[in-house]
């Protein structure tokens, strides 16, 4: 067997610039500026919204990767770069970086897509065998994907609305509790009664996978008006009463859907049954265990990437990039960023026709 | 010349997506709604609809809080649904290249208040708030919106 490749990778697409040398499915370094708060996906964060910080900081990222691995930029055998979707600055000056570094050495260059780079990440840290099912739920998504290969993505459902991670910053914002939100809405729930506020379950009397949570928003906005208008002001208990009502309404949501799409996958008979959750909302304690439970009950290998490598990082660009050389697809300088790319090019819009948007 | 109207009730869902249609088949490029309210108020199943009628089809609709910006194509002018609350100096607006969409695109702004004075001022303003039952909207503006107002409110 050969050695492995060693890929140089390239993270721009959101607020964060990052780089990190990977060879085979050891990172050897990675490199993240922004973000100082590994769960803060918005909210206090000031986005660097200008191409511009981007492109001050991406030379500096990758000097720091290569230094991190012990390498030189020769020692490279290939460069990988997030090419899209995200933000069109910040996508742009990594791919403008990545093609003059590729340019200058002659080293081939590999343009991967962000959320493949999330889906892939359990091969990475779990070595887990295709078919598996991925469920990436963080501040900016919440989809299903069955992942057959390291560039086959089927899309099996998802938010129609807005993802749980800003669902828990808002509900953080909305009770007034600090952010990040996911971290300090969980802990107000450890002592609050989930029970005494309704709040809706949207989409979880329809059929299939896709998912709501903007209704939550208003639910949560009632729910406090009327306290307030009540007593003038909520307690402590109350903000704890009403993040627990949030975080049980949330958890029975991805629990439902979760349990449905596992349902879906295994109707595919995979010889190896894997179940993976990536992104910073699995890093909440009631969701993790009701998922882990799921899975238990179903023989499904559970498998949950370190926060490190489930937020966004260029470790899971550089591992995907190998992958995708792996089979032979490598770009040239023609590599163009895309602000709009989704994963699965086949599945439809998430609202199919014929049904209506989510009722709160 | 300014204009206020409203509130007008938005009961339901059905009620919020009509009023969107008929936002949808009026606007043209250069025009820009600024969508006040609280978190929960209503502003982004207001600004889906119209995104869904508008290009006619059921588009994902992703939140815009985490990309800032999501831009959609409707054949003869772009859609830019921005979420300005993560801005924190109006220039940063300029950096997203709203100051160009403004002109050039049909803009729905949320938190529209991080733009301070570089809010287009032919733009129209929706207040949106949320009560016991369903939710409901507030309409000011330049004068000229009025006319263009009736149209809409009579159908919704």
């Amino acid at each position: 067997m050969t050695d492995p490749l060693t890929i140089l990778g390239i993270e721009s697409s959101c607020d964060d610039t990052a780089a990190a040398v990977v060879r085979g499915r050891t990172v050897l370094s990675s490199v993240v500026f922004g973000q100082t708060d590994l769960h803060a996906d918005f909210g206090g964060v000031v986005p660097e919204i200008a191409a511009r910080a981007h492109a001050e900081k991406i030379d500096l990222a990758v000097e720091q990767a290569l230094a991190g691995a012990d390498l030189t930029l020769a020692e490279v055998d290939a460069i990988a770069v997030t090419a899209g979707p995200g933000l069109i600055g910040g996508v742009l000056s990594g791919v403008m970086c990545a093609k003059g570094l590729a340019a200058a050495t002659d080293k081939p260059l590999i343009g991967v897509n962000h959320l493949a780079g999330h889906a892939l990440t359990p091969r990475l840290t779990d070595d887990l065998p295709f078919p598996y099912l991925m469920l990436l739920v963080s501040g900016g998504h919440c989809q299903f994907l069955i992942v057959e290969g390291p560039d086959s993505f089927r899309r099996i459902g998802g938010t129609i609305d807005d993802a749980p991670g800003e669902a828990f910053d808002k509900t953080a914002r909305l009770i007034g509790l600090p952010q990040p939100g996911g971290p300090n809405v969980e802990r107000a729930a450890q002592s609050g009664d989930a029970g005494r506020f309704t709040l809706p379950r949207p989409l979880l009397d329809r059929p299939g996978c896709d998912m709501s949570f903007s209704g939550l928003k208003t639910a949560m906005l009632r729910a406090r008006d009327s306290i307030v208008a009540e007593k003038g002001g909520i307690t402590a208990q109350d903000q704890a009463d009403l993040a627990a009502g949030f975080q049980q309404a949330v958890v029975d949501i991805l629990t439902e859907k979760t349990r449905r799409a596992l349902a879906l996958y295994l109707e595919d008979g995979p010889a190896n049954r894997g179940f993976a959750v990536a992104g910073g909302v699995a890093a909440n304690g009631a969701i993790r265990a009701q998922l882990q439970q799921l899975c238990a009950n179903t023989d499904t290998i559970f498998a949950a990437p370190p926060l490190s490598l489930c937020t966004d990082n260029a470790a899971m660009i550089a591992y995907a990039g190998g992958a995708l050389h792996g089979m032979g697809q490598v770009d040239d300088l023609t590599l163009s960023a895309r602000p709009r790319w989704p994963l699965d090019q086949s599945a439809p819009a998430l609202l199919g026709s014929g049904k209506k948007g989510a009722k709160a | 010349m300014q204009f206020q109207t409203g509130p007008y009730p938005l009961a339901t869902e059905a009620e919020t997506e009509a009023l969107a249609r008929g936002f949808a088949d009026i606007l043209h490029a250069g025009d820009t709604l600024l969508l006040e309210g609280e978190i929960g108020a209503g502003k982004s199943a207001f600004s889906r609809a119209l995104i869904r009628a508008r290009l006619g089809r059921d588009e994902d609709v992703p939140s815009p809080t985490f990309t800032l910006v999501q831009t959609y194509d409707a054949g003869d002018v772009d859609i830019w649904h921005c979420d300005l609350y993560r801005l924190s100096s109006p220039e940063e607006a300029l950096e997203l290249g709203l100051d160009e969409a403004f002109t050039s695109a049909i803009c729905l702004i949320e938190w529209p208040d991080r733009l301070d004075d570089l809010a287009p001022e032919t733009a129209l303003t929706l207040r949106f708030e949320a009560l016991d039952n369903g939710h409901r909207v507030t309409f000011r503006g330049p004068q000229d919106w009025a006319g263009r107002l009736d149209k809409i409110l009579v159908r919704a």
